[in-house]
């Protein structure tokens, strides 16, 4: 089934298909066929590595912006958000309920280039009433992994 | 002053004869072996590689942190009790009464230990399966019983058949002891497996006492609770805890039910004995059943995929499996290589550096075969399956 495929593959992006068919006895050509169809009808968008960048001596910076819209007339949200998440710099755009109505995650590599974007982009946009920047500190976990180096958990000797 | 001789003796310790009469472990030196290779996989160690989900570890820091730390009741707190009675009935249909029918144990270990104590005199025969968890016949002979091995087979899929076992019956059977899903074939009893053993048991007046602790972690068949078939409630100890399935190892939690008396003769032993068993592990196993139902299928879902990995793995090298249906075993046979099953698991470690235990560490009938966990992650269990290949292909006999 597509769902314990695609199960596989957000867990580990490099499961190969022969390996997934291993993991569900579902035939090779079952499985490419699958993926492949995901692919086609964008069910499955990218694979890609979840990257510490702490860790790679790469400055990044994060921060969360919240923003209130102006609803446009006839295509409501939808068409003010499209033009904000056609920036490159918003990683992720959600519509969410509560005090505001947008919720952006802007990536940038420094303050500086974040306010730019701001005061620059977002606050010009036709029907983007107000937002509020939250940097972002720390990261600790980061789609589903935790960032810090984890302890590891040993099994201690044990006869059964 | 007089002149002080120093005796150069040791000491001589009279080790008690019951416990003289116990065979060491077969497997204890291979594994002091084994954590000293660092590069080693180990395919050997029968405790899930999952760690306690997280609801349920933070459930027990904060009835620390409430400073629940007093003994409980010998039986074990009340509510895991009812929580364990709702649990049973939804999972398996039997009906025990919190009050008198049940125990909390420290694992089935302690239940297993309490149930041949409580129930077994001097001499008293239990009948076992060879192969058979390791502690099986060393409970029995602790309570002074004399365990009874009845062979099963791979050609019968390790099942324990009632019509072998009856030829095992003499006057001194007091019990017969199963462990279904089993440690170490990954074999699971069929219903009507289980309703001729059964029968038997009512036949003879036998008690069965059951371990059920892989009883969650089956793949695509459904556990029978021997204590669910008809008129079986009163002729059954059913052991079961939290390790496997809620992978709550170092917890040690488990349970015992079983009619009344029983019941009331185990906590006799278990209070002068253990008291009670650890709070916080009490109260994670409370949280384990009110909201583990989701962490538990993740991790049978996880097992399942690497069963089907390692068994078709071992296939492909030319070994013969049946198929494992429960626990996370497989437990091929090596016989195409001429070797014992400890001379194979010892070579595979020397030169493979790949971890396994002779299936002759659990009875004669598991001679020829190796026990293969799969509670260990794909990648490891795939670069084993590669060693193990290399290691085959040298040794295959013709």
């Amino acid at each position: 089934m597509l769902k314990d495929i695609l199960k596989i593959l957000e867990n580990d992006a490099r499961t190969s298909p022969k390996q997934i068919s291993d993991m569900t006895g579902m035939p090779l050509t079952e499985v490419t066929k699958l993926i492949k169809q995901a692919w086609q009808d964008r069910v499955i968008l990218k694979y890609k590595a979840i990257v510490n960048w702490d860790k790679a001596e790469n400055e990044h910076v994060f921060a969360l912006i919240e923003v209130k819209l102006e609803p446009q007339k006839d295509v409501g949200f939808d068409s003010v958000a499209e033009r904000i998440y056609r920036f490159p710099q918003a990683r992720s755009v959600y519509l969410v309920s509560g005090t505001y109505d947008l919720l952006v995650l802007v990536v940038g590599k420094n303050n500086h280039e974040i306010a730019n974007f701001v005061s620059q982009k977002l606050s010009h946009i036709d029907g983007v009433k107000a937002t509020n920047t939250q940097f972002v500190l720390k990261r600790y976990k980061e789609d589903g992994e935790i960032l810090e180096d984890k302890e590891e958990v040993n099994r201690q000797q044990v006869i059964l | 002053m007089p002149k002080q001789t120093r005796i150069q003796t040791k000491p001589k310790y009279n080790i008690s004869r019951r416990t003289n009469a116990l065979s060491p472990s077969g497997i204890r030196k291979f594994f002091d072996l084994v954590y000293s290779m660092p590069d080693a996989i180990s395919l050997g160690v029968g405790e899930p590689d999952f760690v306690t989900p997280w609801h349920i570890r933070e459930y027990a820091i904060e009835s620390i942190e409430k400073g629940q730390t007093m003994y409980t009741s010998n039986s074990g707190i009340i509510e895991l009790r009812k929580e364990l009675n709702k649990y049973l009935k939804n999972e398996y249909g039997v009906d025990y009464d919190p009050n008198t029918e049940m125990l909390v144990t420290v694992g089935v270990s302690e239940g297993l230990d309490l149930a041949m104590r409580a129930i077994i005199n001097i001499g008293d025969e239990v009948i076992i399966s060879d192969p058979a968890y390791v502690a099986y016949a060393s409970a029995v002979i602790l309570a002074d019983g004399v365990p009874v091995s009845v062979p099963t087979y791979e050609s019968n899929s390790f099942a324990l058949e009632a019509k072998d076992v009856e030829k095992y019956i003499t006057q001194k059977t007091r019990a017969i002891l199963i462990g279904y899903p089993s440690n170490p074939t990954g074999a699971v009893m069929s219903k009507e497996q289980l309703t001729a053993i059964a029968k038997l048991a009512q036949k003879h007046n036998l008690i069965v006492v059951s371990d059920e602790i892989y009883s969650k972690l089956v793949y695509g068949v459904t556990h029978t609770c021997i204590a669910s078939l008809p008129g079986m409630k009163e002729h059954t100890v059913l052991l079961n805890g939290f390790s496997k399935a809620f992978a709550m190892t170092g917890w040690r939690v488990g349970y015992a039910c079983a009619p009344k008396e029983i019941i009331t003769a185990m906590t006799k032993i278990h209070q002068y004995s253990m008291m009670c068993v650890s709070t916080m592990g009490q109260m994670a196993a409370i949280e384990a059943l009110r909201n583990g139902a989701e962490s538990v299928k993740e991790m049978v879902d996880d097992y399942s995929r690497r069963r089907l990995v390692i068994v078709k793995g071992l296939r492909d090298i030319g070994l013969t499996c049946f198929e494992p249906k429960g626990a996370f075993y497989a437990f091929p046979s090596i016989k195409c290589t001429g070797m014992t099953s400890e001379e194979f698991a010892e070579k595979l470690l020397e030169e493979e550096k790949v971890a396994a235990v002779p299936g002759s560490a659990f009875g004669k009938c598991g001679e020829g075969y190796i026990r293969c966990s799969y509670a260990t992650s794909l990648p490891k269990i795939e670069e084993a399956l590669k060693r193990m290949r290399r290691f085959v292909n040298k040794y295959r006999k013709a």
